[in-house]
């Protein structure tokens, strides 16, 4: 099947733009910050629980807080059932979230104390670790945990040689390449950076440079969202 | 009243020093939280909109005794960090340890109101009894509520809790960690207009009507009073 024709994607939308997007802050109850952010298909729910103290005792560090994330996968999130549970490759994926939100966080505020990042991918369409990050740094927001900034997170690839801004569907399984990209706009930093394919080094700049730009985008979406929720606070 | 403007994480203050809620970065002020940015003689702070309660010094504090040792109470004070309060701080009598039961002064899972004496780099917290409002919170309810949210309840100098005080005719004891203890003939009224507070924080002339909440719920008991008379 043919995913590009005359520069209109299967689904619809043009080379270089991303899918619809909705984020929501303050959606679970018990949680101290928590927020939703969906992108096309994929929905992310995170939750923040902290800072609080650390269990198991052995972990807390004397002089900063410990920032622990996880990232699941709902057994319904994909249309083949996946097994519920950790997996290899959901632990990948905490690893990588935890690196790509930690340059934003002032631990050293916190000492002794543990910082809970939950992310559960409740809808799957690709790109769910760059929604994941998303919503978990609106919801590090909303938890009043202090930061410097926002990251935001973006994946671009290479479907029937054609390099495209956010992968989804079935570019994702008959696409070229995919590769997603955490990006921190205050100091032009890329905190995340994966690559699933092969290509050389031009392309992987070009790939690199629109999925950044994609970033840019999303972190207005997150903005204007966190501004939303506390709106009437400020109009006091 | 100045006009307080919404900041979120890494918005631009101005130039000039950092106070709390903001960071700094050659020489120039970023917020670092959801809050209300304020300026004064060139040092930018942000009034938090969320988030835990940080222990600072000089609050007073509601806590609940957790843990009594050989000779300090370990207390709960709704913070990742607990707060010691050392027998020196707690009493001016003379105490001989060997032969005194600590509980007799404070005993488990008894409410107090305290002051925060010194906070540590690493987060020790001690407590002191030694300011005259500081004292054994006996009977009553006590509830938890979001800590950003505690000066709206206490309100400009007092005057929103003096007046939920006076109307429902409780006690009520606001601790600067969110925890809030009532007692009187109208708990129920008390929490519930606490709750309400916290809940619609963000509106505008929320006194007035919490006043009028007030005059309503009141107002209905008494009548209740009246009809119960007649019959």
């Amino acid at each position: 099947m043919e995913l590009i024709k005359d520069g209109i994607r299967y689904d619809g939308r043009k080379v270089d733009e991303l899918r619809p997007m909705e984020a929501k802050v303050g959606v679970l109850k018990n949680a101290d910050g928590s927020a939703m952010f969906k992108l096309g298909n994929t929905v992310a729910v995170a939750g923040v629980y902290g800072p609080r103290k650390v269990y198991p005792k052995h972990q807390e560090e004397a002089e900063r807080a410990i920032l622990r994330t996880k990232y699941n996968m709902a057994p319904f999130a994909t249309s083949e059932r996946n097994r519920p549970g950790t997996n290899r490759r959901s632990t990948e994926i905490s690893m990588v979230t935890r690196n790509a939100i930690l340059p934003l966080l002032f631990l050293d505020d916190f000492p002794k104390t543990a910082i809970d990042v939950h992310i559960e991918i409740l809808r799957a369409d690709a790109s769910t670790r760059c929604v994941g990050i998303n919503a978990a740094v609106l919801a590090l927001a909303d938890a009043g945990v202090p930061m410097r900034g926002f990251v935001a997170s973006c994946s671009a690839g290479i479907v029937e040689g054609k390099v495209v801004l956010d992968i989804a569907g079935k570019e994702d399984t008959e696409g070229e390449l995919d590769l997603p990209v955490a990006y921190y706009p205050e100091k032009d930093e890329v905190t995340l950076l994966q690559m699933d394919g092969i290509t050389n080094n031009a392309e992987a700049k070009e790939i690199i440079k629109l999925a950044v730009k994609g970033a840019k985008d999303m972190i207005e979406v997150q903005k204007n969202a966190l501004r939303e929720k506390y709106k009437l606070e400020g109009a006091e | 009243m100045m006009e307080r403007k919404l900041v979120i994480p890494g918005d631009f203050l101005g130039d000039g020093r950092a106070g709390h809620g903001a960071f700094e970065e050659d020489s120039k002020a970023f917020s670092n939280v959801v809050g209300l940015a304020e300026e004064k003689n060139g040092l930018h702070f942000v009034i938090p909109l969320s988030g835990i309660y940080n222990p600072k010094r000089g609050d007073g504090v509601i806590g609940q005794i957790q843990d009594v040792t050989f000779s300090k109470w370990i207390v709960d004070i709704n913070s990742p960090y607990e707060a010691v309060l050392a027998l020196a701080d707690a009493t001016d009598e003379f105490i001989d340890l060997t032969k005194t039961d600590m509980t007799k002064y404070f005993n488990y899972g008894e409410i107090i109101f305290a002051e925060i004496s010194t906070v540590s780099k690493i987060k020790n917290v001690q407590l002191s009894m030694r300011n005259r409002k500081c004292r054994k919170l006996r009977g009553g309810r006590f509830i938890t509520v979001t800590p950003a949210k505690v000066p709206r309840i206490i309100g400009k100098a007092g005057s929103m809790v003096e007046m939920v005080k006076e109307m429902t005719n409780t006690q009520i004891v606001v601790g600067q960690n969110g925890m809030v203890w009532v007692k009187g003939d109208n708990e129920d009224i008390a929490i519930e207009v606490v709750r309400m507070i916290e809940e619609k924080s963000h509106l505008q002339g929320l006194t007035d009507q919490v006043k009028a909440f007030l005059e309503e719920k009141m107002g209905s008991t008494t009548k209740e009073v009246v009809t119960d008379g007649t019959d």
